[in-house]
């Protein structure tokens, strides 16, 4: 690693000041950026530890939901009794990522902001647009195998790697911020962005924003729910393609429906067209395959990774069919 | 030839100050003065000589470095020292009572649970924190929920015998478990 300086903020208004001197980071779990840091990918000049702060709670919020506080660890939400009745998806999501010593680490508000494990992005010996602005991009024409094939631009194709953000995105949720201008919330949908011409922006934070929580509105979809995580060993390890499914039904029929993919584009990936596309339908697998065909209609392969696009709608399929069949499981 | 032009010199930027840093490891207390950058595991193992816990891969990826901080299992390469300053740190050193071993380590050797041995004080931190936790109960939930400690040798099925037994013991629990 580089060299850096470190302080620990005392409050969230002391790290959000502190933020406002160039090159410095927020450290939570540390899992991500010390990560990025060893590779050389990340090169803050000051930390500026934000782990101690007391946003590591999970509260009921007014509205019927709960609110995760952003320096809640990922296990320690998983585990929550309320969010594993009220919310089996998201308990499952996060359960499927890392391991149990990374859960243990990981905060809310980190796993949000992440960054994409793609291959030349943490090789600085290559071309990369997303980590150094204009270089090129390694992946395409090179090994792109866990690439998008969903909304990504002809200067970056690297998806977002999340599961928690995967249910979140299905659940609606909205991220809290303090920024140096006052507090703001911002819709789930919004909160990362598509990689267009800016591919080294990953979301819509601006400088010196700090996470705060994230709000789940009361609608859990607790009874037909699930998430399906496709990966190349069973486990600890990146999704190819994950789906966060949620279904309310009204006898064999479909009266709302949530669909979110991960491992398929730099941000979880929701279209409202392929969810009204089962409002009313039976649920039934002929339904669930036509959503998933809306779905993935401009889905695009490259070389190495066009495996993904019948795998999503396979894994659409079986989620969807796994959602309608039981209530959501907690533990994966 | 235009004469070659010297480059500026880089400024020279005096390292940042060692920062006080307090852990309690194994039950006793020491403070050390570290670079900011240092993270827990060179920590224990450059600077207080305890090299039971494993450098592997140093990103997180084969939990060779897991230790207990306040009685539950991270990856000690992931964190900074500075960031646990005054929490309570387990290492695989600190588990044995006196000369007797903690009944992990018994089923360890009793099972054969190792070759190598490189992955090991990893494998049994990482037991202590999953039986602390307690929501393994099956032979498939300790597999899921130890996948974060690769084993090369590919001890699996006698570490997942091993652990099975120290459960079923009910070994006293890691030192700060909740
Ligand atoms: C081997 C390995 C396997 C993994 N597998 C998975 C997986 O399968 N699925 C998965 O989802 N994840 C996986 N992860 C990623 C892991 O979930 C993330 O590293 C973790 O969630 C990041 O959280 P953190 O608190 O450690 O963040 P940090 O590393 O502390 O921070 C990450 C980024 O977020 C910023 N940040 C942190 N908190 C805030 C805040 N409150 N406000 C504003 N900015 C903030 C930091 O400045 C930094 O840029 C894996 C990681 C590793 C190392
Ligand atoms: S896909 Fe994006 S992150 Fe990967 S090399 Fe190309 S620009 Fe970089
Ligand atoms: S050395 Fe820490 S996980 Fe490999
Ligand atoms: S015993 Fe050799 S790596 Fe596990």
């Amino acid at each position: 690693m580089r060299s850096f300086t470190y302080a620990r903020a005392d409050s969230a208004a002391d790290a959000v000041g502190r933020a406002g001197a160039s090159g410095t980071a927020f450290v939570a779990g540390g899992t991500n950026l010390l990560d990025l840091m060893k590779a050389d990918v990340a090169r803050p000049g000051g930390l500026i530890d934000i782990s101690r702060l007391p946003l590591d709670r999970i509260e009921e919020t007014a509205g019927g939901g709960l609110r995760l506080g952003a320096l809640a660890r990922n296990a320690d939400t998983a585990y929550d009794e309320r969010v594993q009745t009220r919310y089996p998806m998201l308990s499952k999501a996060i359960l499927a990522g890392a391991s149990a010593q990374l859960r243990n680490m990981a905060t809310n508000g980190g796993n949000l902001l992440q960054r994409t494990r793609c291959y030349y992005f943490y090789d600085t010996a290559t071309p990369c647009n997303k980590r150094e602005p204009g270089s090129g991009c390694g992946a395409i024409g090179g090994v792109n195998r866990i690439h998008a094939i969903l909304g990504a631009s002809d200067q970056c194709i690297a998806v977002h790697p999340s599961d928690l953000c995967v249910a979140l995105a299905a659940l609606d949720a909205v991220v809290q911020v303090r920024g140096p201008d006052g507090e703001r919330s911002i819709p789930f949908a919004e909160f990362h962005r598509l990689p267009g011409d800016r591919p080294e922006i990953d979301t819509t934070l601006r400088p010196g924003d700090l996470v705060t929580s994230i709000d789940l509105p009361a609608k859990g979809f607790a009874e037909h729910s699930t998430y399906l995580k496709i990966r190349d060993r069973a486990s600890y390890a990146f999704a190819l393609v994950s789906v966060a499914a949620g279904l309310e039904l009204d006898g064999g029929t479909v009266r709302d429906a949530r669909l979110a993919l991960g491992g398929v584009a730099h941000k979880p990936w929701r279209d409202p067209e392929a969810e009204a596309a089962l409002i009313g339908k039976p649920a039934a697998p002929d339904s669930f395959r036509a959503a998933a065909r809306v779905l993935l209609r401009d889905a695009k392969g490259h070389e190495h990774n066009s495996f993904k696009i019948e795998l999503a709608e396979r894994a659409i399929v079986r989620a969807l069919s796994e959602a309608a069949d039981r209530k959501g499981a907690s533990h994966p | 030839m235009a004469p070659l032009k010297a480059s500026p010199r880089p400024a020279v930027v005096p390292p940042p100050a060692p920062i006080p840093v307090t852990l309690t490891v194994n039950g006793v207390e020491r403070t050390l003065h570290l670079a900011p950058w240092t993270t827990l595991l060179d920590a224990l193992r450059l600077h207080l000589e305890l090299t039971g816990t494993k450098k592997g891969c140093d990103h997180g990826q084969c939990g060779a470095c897991t230790v207990l901080v306040d009685g539950r299992r991270i990856n000690a390469c992931l964190t900074l020292a500075a960031m646990q300053d005054g929490r309570k740190v387990t290492t695989i050193e600190g588990l044995t009572t006196g000369d007797s071993l903690h009944p992990l380590q018994d089923a360890f050797i009793e099972h054969d649970a190792f070759q190598c041995g490189y992955c090991t004080p990893g494998q049994i931190c990482s037991a202590a924190g999953l039986i602390a936790e307690g929501k393994a109960t099956t032979d498939d939930e300790i597999r899921e929920l130890m996948s974060g400690n690769l084993c090369r040798c590919g001890a699996y099925p006698n570490i997942v015998a091993a652990i099975r037994q120290a459960m079923t013991i009910a070994g006293p629990k890691a030192e700060g478990a909740p």
